[in-house]
């Protein structure tokens, strides 16, 4: 199983999937994220899906999971970069990823957690 | 045109199956949107052999319609517990467990052929195809 990196830029954590995911890997991400969240004081996480090729429903519901534990930590969750192919699938699968916020890229995401505060 | 069996036993084995059924259909024209609708069905009927059906094997084929168009088809294979109501585990939000229910009938919307055959205590085989367009 892989593990997928957290980094905190400033006041943010920064995900960048760059593996091909595992169910695993991405339970792993979640209890990952909870720990770094209780740790720092992040206030924003950031998870960049551009390399990502598939999100079927499990994986978009632990993105949904995990937005809603960043919640819990007074942090909010924004998913960027997610592939044209890829939206149109997950809107055919019938996963709407509610109570997740999207942006284009990571400097939109990170303006919407800027404009937080 | 040949033909490919994967075994599926392990996450790691969902994620080969995803690859190599990605391959396939970039290789024999389907669009990106396409391939990518496929590799997903793929991920979801290729988890359900897993977890409901205690492992088994998918395979991965290249065929070709009578009109001339090239598709992709894919099975499933188990020796699980079976699907004791198709029906239902066929509908949105229907789920035996953890899932979101939307595997089977995601799966289904995903691609242009569906087939699936349960018996209870002998197993389930779902065999699926997409069409280049």
């Amino acid at each position: 199983m892989e593990q997928v990196p957290i980094l905190k830029i400033g006041q943010t954590l920064f995900v960048s999937i760059q593996i091909d995911l595992q169910d695993d890997s991405v339970v792993r991400l979640q209890e990952d994220l909870a720990e770094e969240l209780a740790a720092t004081s992040a206030s924003g996480v950031i998870i960049d899906i551009t390399a990502v090729e598939i999100v079927d429903s499990f994986i978009g519901r632990m993105l949904s999971t995990i937005a809603s534990i960043s919640r819990l930590f007074d942090a909010e969750t924004v998913i960027v970069g997610m592939r044209p192919a890829v939206a149109i699938t997950l809107t055919e699968l019938g996963l709407s990823l509610s109570g997740v916020r999207t942006a284009l890229n990571a400097e939109k995401g990170l303006a919407i957690l800027n404009g937080k505060t | 045109m040949d033909e490919s069996v994967l075994a599926i036993g392990s996450g790691d084995d969902v994620v080969r199956v995803r690859q190599q059924v990605r391959v396939a259909a970039a290789d024999n024209g389907l669009s990106l949107v396409d391939q990518t609708k496929l590799v997903t069905a793929a991920s979801e009927l290729a988890r359900n052999t897993l977890i409901h059906g205690g492992g088994g094997r998918a395979t991965v084929e290249v065929v070709k319609s009578p009109n001339g168009r090239t598709g992709i088809k894919l099975s499933f294979t188990d020796e699980g517990p079976g699907i004791p109501n198709l029906e239902l585990a066929l509908t949105d939000g229907w789920s035996s467990g953890t899932g979101l229910g939307l595997g089977l009938s995601g799966a289904r919307r995903l691609v242009d052929e569906f087939e699936l055959d349960s018996k209870p205590g002998i197993g389930t085989s779902i065999v699926v195809v997409k069409w280049s367009r």
